[in-house]
């Protein structure tokens, strides 16, 4: 279907993401490699499809009230999605994020208005959802609508990008993307899997739990509730990890057909090409959650891998 | 042949402060037994006393999650990285 000539609002562009074919990339002939550039929502990343049915589903149930302001823990992403459905839609935003973010993350929280909260760069994510649930105790009015446990961060996906995949590449044989709050891999792996069993669902771990040494002990680690509550460990076939160094080179991969990707696209690349080596054949289809933009200041296309790589480690690209 | 285990920085304090040690064994259980007969101060830590990995603990074999593989039992040639990792949010 052609899309309109003109869109009523900036928050109608988000969704509908192109699947691209980089087969060039597959190590195996008989491996169709394909990635969905999610980078191409307003907000510049997937997070934009939750923040929108997050916000939009707590307006429908009347947690959230006209002006009220929302509170939310988040690495980037998740914060700038929401900031700029916030800005449209009137209502202030706090984000709580780990002091050790890249700045293109800190500056476009502030084009859209956000209130930055920073919480322990060592303790990573982690540390941000402590402190942000502190925050939802101590003050009431806040709407805390808590993406990793929020049943519309999946729903988003199970109604919005699956559906595309499987629109746009009923061939598809397996399913990659990266581990955050989980809720890409539960959404899209549940509905993939209910629409055309045998897909398989690998997940990538990026190496967040390499770099985050702040934590007391291993109590301190965090499941997303979201990935709990929806059999995660069941629905996934497998989980990558893949550190920084491989990340940015799956990266520079991509640039060279053309796809400029933020780091953790280059994990996910990186573990879709080594899914491509250990399969005899099918296709591919994996997530590229945002573009490069936010991520210059990483010097992932233009410094040396050793440089890039040592920066990876003390600033949260992740 | 011994296998490379990475410890992540908050059990490095059991390892006399090593963030990579090498124990022996044919499959995962093996190797953390011998990691824990080398370093008692991990008893516990990632394998439980109910025998299960610790639930916020993923352990993998080179670059796959053993919970996807066949868990304590994946075996090993002795060629593998083992890596702990502790169990992280992303978003």
């Amino acid at each position: 279907m052609r899309p309109p000539a003109v869109y009523g609002s900036v928050l109608d562009l988000i969704g509908n993401t192109p699947l691209v074919d980089v087969s060039a990339l597959s190590p195996n002939p008989k491996v169709r490699i394909l990635v969905k550039l999610e980078g191409q929502n307003p907000g510049g990343s997937v997070k934009d499809r939750v923040a929108l049915s997050m916000i939009e589903e707590a307006e429908k149930d009347g947690r959230l009230k006209p002006g009220q302001t929302l509170m939310e823990p988040t690495s980037g992403n998740t914060g700038i999605g929401m900031a700029l459905v916030c800005k449209l839609k009137g209502y202030p935003l706090i984000c709580v994020m780990p002091s050790n973010v890249s700045p293109e993350r800190r500056q476009l929280l502030e084009v859209w208005g956000a209130e930055i909260v920073e919480s322990p760069g060592n303790e990573g994510s982690n540390g941000a959802v402590r402190m942000a649930q502190r925050l939802a105790a101590e003050n009431p009015d806040y709407c805390f609508l808590y993406q990793y446990a929020n049943p519309a961060n999946p729903k988003a996906h199970y109604e919005g990008t699956a559906p595309e995949i499987l629109r746009d590449c009923p061939e598809i044989t397996h399913f990659v993307a990266g581990l955050g709050t989980s809720g890409t891999l539960i959404g899209c792996g549940t509905f993939l899997k209910e629409h055309k069993p045998g897909v398989q669902v690998w997940a990538v771990e990026p190496p967040s739990g390499e770099m985050v040494d702040g934590l007391r002990n291993l109590d301190d680690g965090y499941i997303p509730p979201i990935f709990t509550d929806n059999n995660g460990f069941d629905l996934l076939d497998r989980k990558k990890v893949i550190g920084p160094r491989d990340s940015i080179e799956g990266v520079r991969l991509l640039r060279d057909v053309g796809v400029f990707a933020g780091v953790s696209t280059g994990a996910v690349a990186t573990a879709a090409i080594r899914a491509a080596g250990e399969i005899d054949e099918g296709v591919i289809v994996f997530i590229a959650p945002d573009g490069g933009w936010k991520y210059l200041s990483s010097g992932a296309w233009t410094d040396s891998l050793d440089e890039v790589e040592e920066r990876a480690r003390r600033i949260n690209y992740w | 042949m011994p296998v490379e285990v990475r410890l992540p920085t908050i059990l490095r304090q059991h390892a006399g402060g090593q963030a990579s040690v090498r124990a022996n064994g044919e499959t995962l259980q093996e190797v953390f037994d011998d990691l824990v007969r080398q370093f008692p101060g991990l008893a516990g830590q990632v394998v439980t006393e109910e025998g299960a990995l610790h639930k916020f603990v993923n352990v993998y074999v080179n670059d796959d999650d053993v919970r996807y593989l066949d868990k304590l039992n994946t075996k090993l040639t002795g060629d593998e990285v083992v890596s702990i990792l502790p169990a992280v949010a992303g978003g």
